[in-house]
C-alpha cells in the first residue's frame, strides 16, 4: 500500500493543483484512463465543499487529501476540520453519527499511517483555534448567491463514483471514495 | 489553465464564449461577466463551452444562477456543447431538463421556444 498525502490552505486556488495531484497518482496506481475525468471532477468537489466549509466556519487549519494505493483499489480522503454534524448523502447514505465513526476512523488512520503516525493522530498539524494570530487570517465567507449550500457538489459526486462514503473523523469530515485499479504501472 | 471569456453578438443574442476550467477558482469571473451582461441588458445568451476543458458543481451554480437572472427578464441562456465529459455533468444533476443544450452556436442561435 503506498500513500501520497496533501495538504493545502483552504483556498479556492488551490483545488485545482489537488485536482492534478489525486489524477497524477491515480493514473499511476491503475485507474483507468476513461475513469480519470471522474477521479478529477470527484476530488475537486470534494476539496472545493472543504474550502468551503473551512472558510465559511474561519478555520485557518489546511484540508487534507490522501491518496491511497491498494492492490486492487485506489481511495480518495478529502478531511476537513469543519464542525461534526451529520450528514446525508443524496441516495440515502447517512453517515455514521460522529461518535461511531470517529472511533473507527481514528483505529483505519493509524493502521494506515503505520508507524509513521500515533493512532488516531490524524494528518492535521495544528489545531486551528489555537494557532497564534489565526484571527487575522480569517478570510471572508464565501459568497453563495448562486451556488446553493454547496451540497450539489456531494450529488455530483454520488452521481459520478459507486463507492463514497461520507463521514466524521477526530477532526471534522471526510469524504472517502473509491476506484477499481488494473495491474499497477511498473517503472 | 485559467479561465478565458469573450463575447461576441449575433442578433439579438449574446454569445459568450468560454474557454478553460470552471471551478472554485475561477467560476466567479463567469458569473461576474452573465452579471454584467444581464444588467447592461443583454437577456438572451448563449454559452458556447466548446472550449471549456473542466466543469464542476461551482460552474454549474454559475449557469443556473445565469438563467435566473435571464428569465426574470423573459430571457433565455442556451448552452452550447459536445463534449461527453461536460454533458455527463450536466446529466447526472439533472440539469439538462434546465437547459437546452445545443451542438451548435449557430443552432442555438436560431432557435426559438
Amino acid at each position: 500500500m503506498a500513500t501520497v498525502e496533501l495538504l493545502f490552505s483552504a483556498l479556492p486556488e488551490h483545488v485545482r493543483t489537488a485536482r492534478l495531484v489525486a489524477a497524477a497518482v491515480a493514473r499511476r496506481a491503475g485507474v483507468d484512463e476513461a475513469v480519470l475525468d471522474e477521479v478529477r471532477l470527484a476530488v475537486g468537489e470534494a476539496c472545493t465543499r472543504a474550502v468551503g466549509l473551512h472558510m465559511s466556519h474561519g478555520l485557518s487549519t489546511p484540508v487534507r487529501v490522501s491518496l491511497i494505493e491498494d492492490e486492487k483499489k485506489f481511495s480518495i480522503e478529502v478531511g476537513d476540520d469543519a464542525p461534526h454534524r451529520r450528514f446525508t448523502l443524496p441516495g440515502g447514505t447517512l453517515g455514521a453519527t460522529a461518535s461511531a465513526s470517529g472511533a473507527a476512523s481514528a483505529s483505519a488512520n493509524g493502521g494506515r499511517n503505520g508507524g509513521g503516525h500515533a493512532p488516531g493522530g490524524g494528518l492535521i498539524e495544528a489545531d486551528g483555534a489555537l494557532m497564534p494570530g489565526a484571527k487575522d487570517e480569517i478570510p471572508e465567507p464565501v459568497a453563495e448567491e448562486d451556488e446553493g449550500d454547496g451540497e450539489m457538489g456531494l450529488a455530483v459526486i454520488s452521481g459520478l463514483v459507486d463507492d463514497v462514503e461520507v463521514t466524521t473523523d477526530e477532526n471534522g469530515g471526510v469524504i472517502r471514495m473509491s476506484w477499481p485499479t488494473a495491474e499497477p504501472i511498473l517503472p | 489553465m485559467d479561465l478565458s471569456l469573450s463575447t461576441r453578438t449575433v442578433g439579438d443574442r449574446t454569445i459568450v464564449e468560454v474557454g478553460g476550467e470552471i471551478d472554485v477558482y475561477t467560476a466567479p469571473k463567469l458569473r461576474e461577466q452573465l452579471v454584467e451582461l444581464v444588467n447592461d441588458g443583454s437577456y438572451h445568451l448563449v454559452v458556447d463551452m466548446e472550449g471549456v476543458d473542466f466543469l464542476d458543481s461551482t460552474g454549474l451554480g454559475v449557469l443556473v444562477g445565469g438563467l435566473k437572472r435571464v428569465r426574470a427578464h423573459e430571457g433565455s441562456l442556451r448552452l452550447v456543447c459536445n463534449q461527453e465529459r461536460i454533458l455527463k455533468i450536466f446529466r447526472i444533476t439533472g440539469l439538462t431538463k434546465v437547459f437546452p443544450i445545443h451542438s451548435s452556436v449557430d443552432e442555438a442561435v436560431a432557435a426559438t421556444d
